[in-house]
């Protein structure tokens, strides 16, 4: 099990740690600025992304030594004449997910506007893949989250070939490299689109995929939470079924992987799209243990009398055991749950709005 | 040569303290800064080289008018000033 979370925040980084059965602040990071994406790696070092709203993305690194230095950002190459009708910018607007590649030394980073970042060293350097940024497809990608970039916000690397990578876009749908990076293809199906004119409602590139989650013990099992439900594949990625049980409401950001047991699933449902808010005003996580054929709605530990709390796609966690999760909201209220969900409770803290919620690993 | 100052609040992630440069527009002025302080470009300018859409140059007082190219006339003893720009918050 994993005693320690990490939390980014609106305004600042912050690390807590179970003493004696309770969760509590124990660090306090870069207070007053914006953090995107946060990563503990296997060997314990802590990245975190920034997203200074003057100054730009930033990438900050905490080795064994425990001093904080910034390291190199990603960063896009020079734009071609070639590329002057390019939808989108050749800048970075935001480190908006950092994994973990399987590989020693192995990073991805999945930013905005659509740049896929490898680090072989630990973050301490980044290469965009080349690959997919000038793939002719890339410029149909639709921008996202009050903005004109699209973003990559989830990559999943398979446990059993770290060559085998899939990543979700906002908004893109699925695409899948099975050589580390070398190609991609697009390979969602299945999944349909109220937000498009009908005859474009089951195209794959127009899927705004909110978040993917994939059991680790069974790779083949992805869920996601779509702008339009919740999907789950059993063919990791490829071929999707609409898991149409999902209560109390369909629309939603954040999604859980059980880490071994592939029916099992977390999500954290709102109204719809158009108002983004829990359901009567109450904050209830939506739990299914058969494949999505039922959910159970938990509430205990949550606030049940008006809460707004909205909980954004990096802000759901669970660790290794698969006992413990965690989530944050926009509220900046804050959860744990040490029994698979069933009953939550409140660190002592009063957090600003949070964006991502990472356990560290086991 | 042409005095480059940098808005306080970079001080809070590096450090950045005026400096006397060569350059004959804004685009070598500050070249001559990042050349010593590489740390500070990405502060300052997006990945191609344009002023981050947030960061505000004024030359002796005056925003500079070439965002993207940076060709604005430099002369000696010109002042120039590095901001945040309140578009960003």
């Amino acid at each position: 099990m994993s005693d320690r979370l990490h939390v980014g925040t609106r305004k600042g980084l912050f690390e807590l740690m179970r003493r004696g059965g309770n969760w509590e602040v124990t660090g306090a990071h870069f207070l007053g600025d914006p953090v995107s994406a946060a990563l503990e790696t296997a060997d314990g070092a802590l990245l975190a992304a920034l997203d200074l709203g003057h100054f730009g993305a930033k990438l900050w690194r905490r080795g064994r030594a425990a001093e904080w230095r910034e390291v190199a950002t990603p960063i896009f190459p020079p734009k071609p004449a070639s590329a002057h009708d390019d939808p989108h910018p050749w800048s970075l607007g935001k480190i908006w997910v950092l994994e973990a590649g399987g590989v020693v030394g192995r990073l991805w980073a999945g930013t905005m506007p659509g740049g896929l970042f490898r680090s072989e060293d630990d973050g301490l350097s980044w290469s965009l893949n080349e690959a997919l940024w000038h793939m002719p497809r890339r410029r149909e990608w639709q921008g996202v989250a009050g903005g004109e970039q699209p973003g990559i916000h989830s990559v999943l690397v398979d446990p059993r070939d770290p060559d085998d990578i899939r990543i979700g876009v906002s908004t893109a749908g699925v695409w899948a490299s099975g050589d580390a990076g070398l190609s991609w293809r697009l390979i969602n199906r299945g999944m349909h689109a109220e937000y498009m004119p009908p005859e474009r409602r089951e195209d794959p590139i127009a899927q705004d995929v909110h978040r993917l989650a994939r059991c680790a013990a069974s790779p083949e099992i992805v869920w996601c939470q779509h702008h339009n439900g919740v999907f789950r594949s059993a063919d990791g990625g490829a071929n999707w079924h609409e898991v149409t049980a999902i209560r109390p409401s369909k629309f939603g950001f954040a999604v859980a992987a059980h880490p071994r047991d592939p029916d099992t699933a977390w999500f954290i449902p709102a109204v719809k799209d158009e108002c983004r808010i829990p359901v009567d005003g109450k904050l209830v996580v939506a739990r299914t243990r058969d494949a999505g054929k039922s959910f159970e709605v938990l509430r205990r530990g949550l606030p049940q009398h008006h809460a707004y709390d909205l909980v954004w796609r990096h802000a759901l966690d669970i660790d290794g055991s698969g006992e413990r999760l965690a989530f944050g909201s926009t509220s900046g209220g804050l959860w744990i749950s040490e029994d698979g969900g069933d009953s939550w409770t409140m660190p002592e803290a009063r957090l600003p709005p949070i964006a991502v919620v990472r356990f560290a690993p086991d | 040569m042409a005095t480059v100052s940098f808005t306080p609040a970079l001080q809070r992630f590096l450090s950045a303290p005026p400096v006397a440069v060569e350059g004959t527009t804004l685009r070598e002025a500050l070249a001559a800064v990042f050349a010593a302080r590489p740390e500070l470009r990405g502060y300052v300018l997006d990945d191609q080289g344009a002023l981050r859409r947030h960061v505000v140059v004024y030359l002796n007082g005056e925003p500079a008018r070439d965002r993207v190219g940076l060709a604005d006339r430099v002369g000696p003893g010109d002042e120039i000033h590095v901001f945040q720009a309140l578009s960003g918050g």
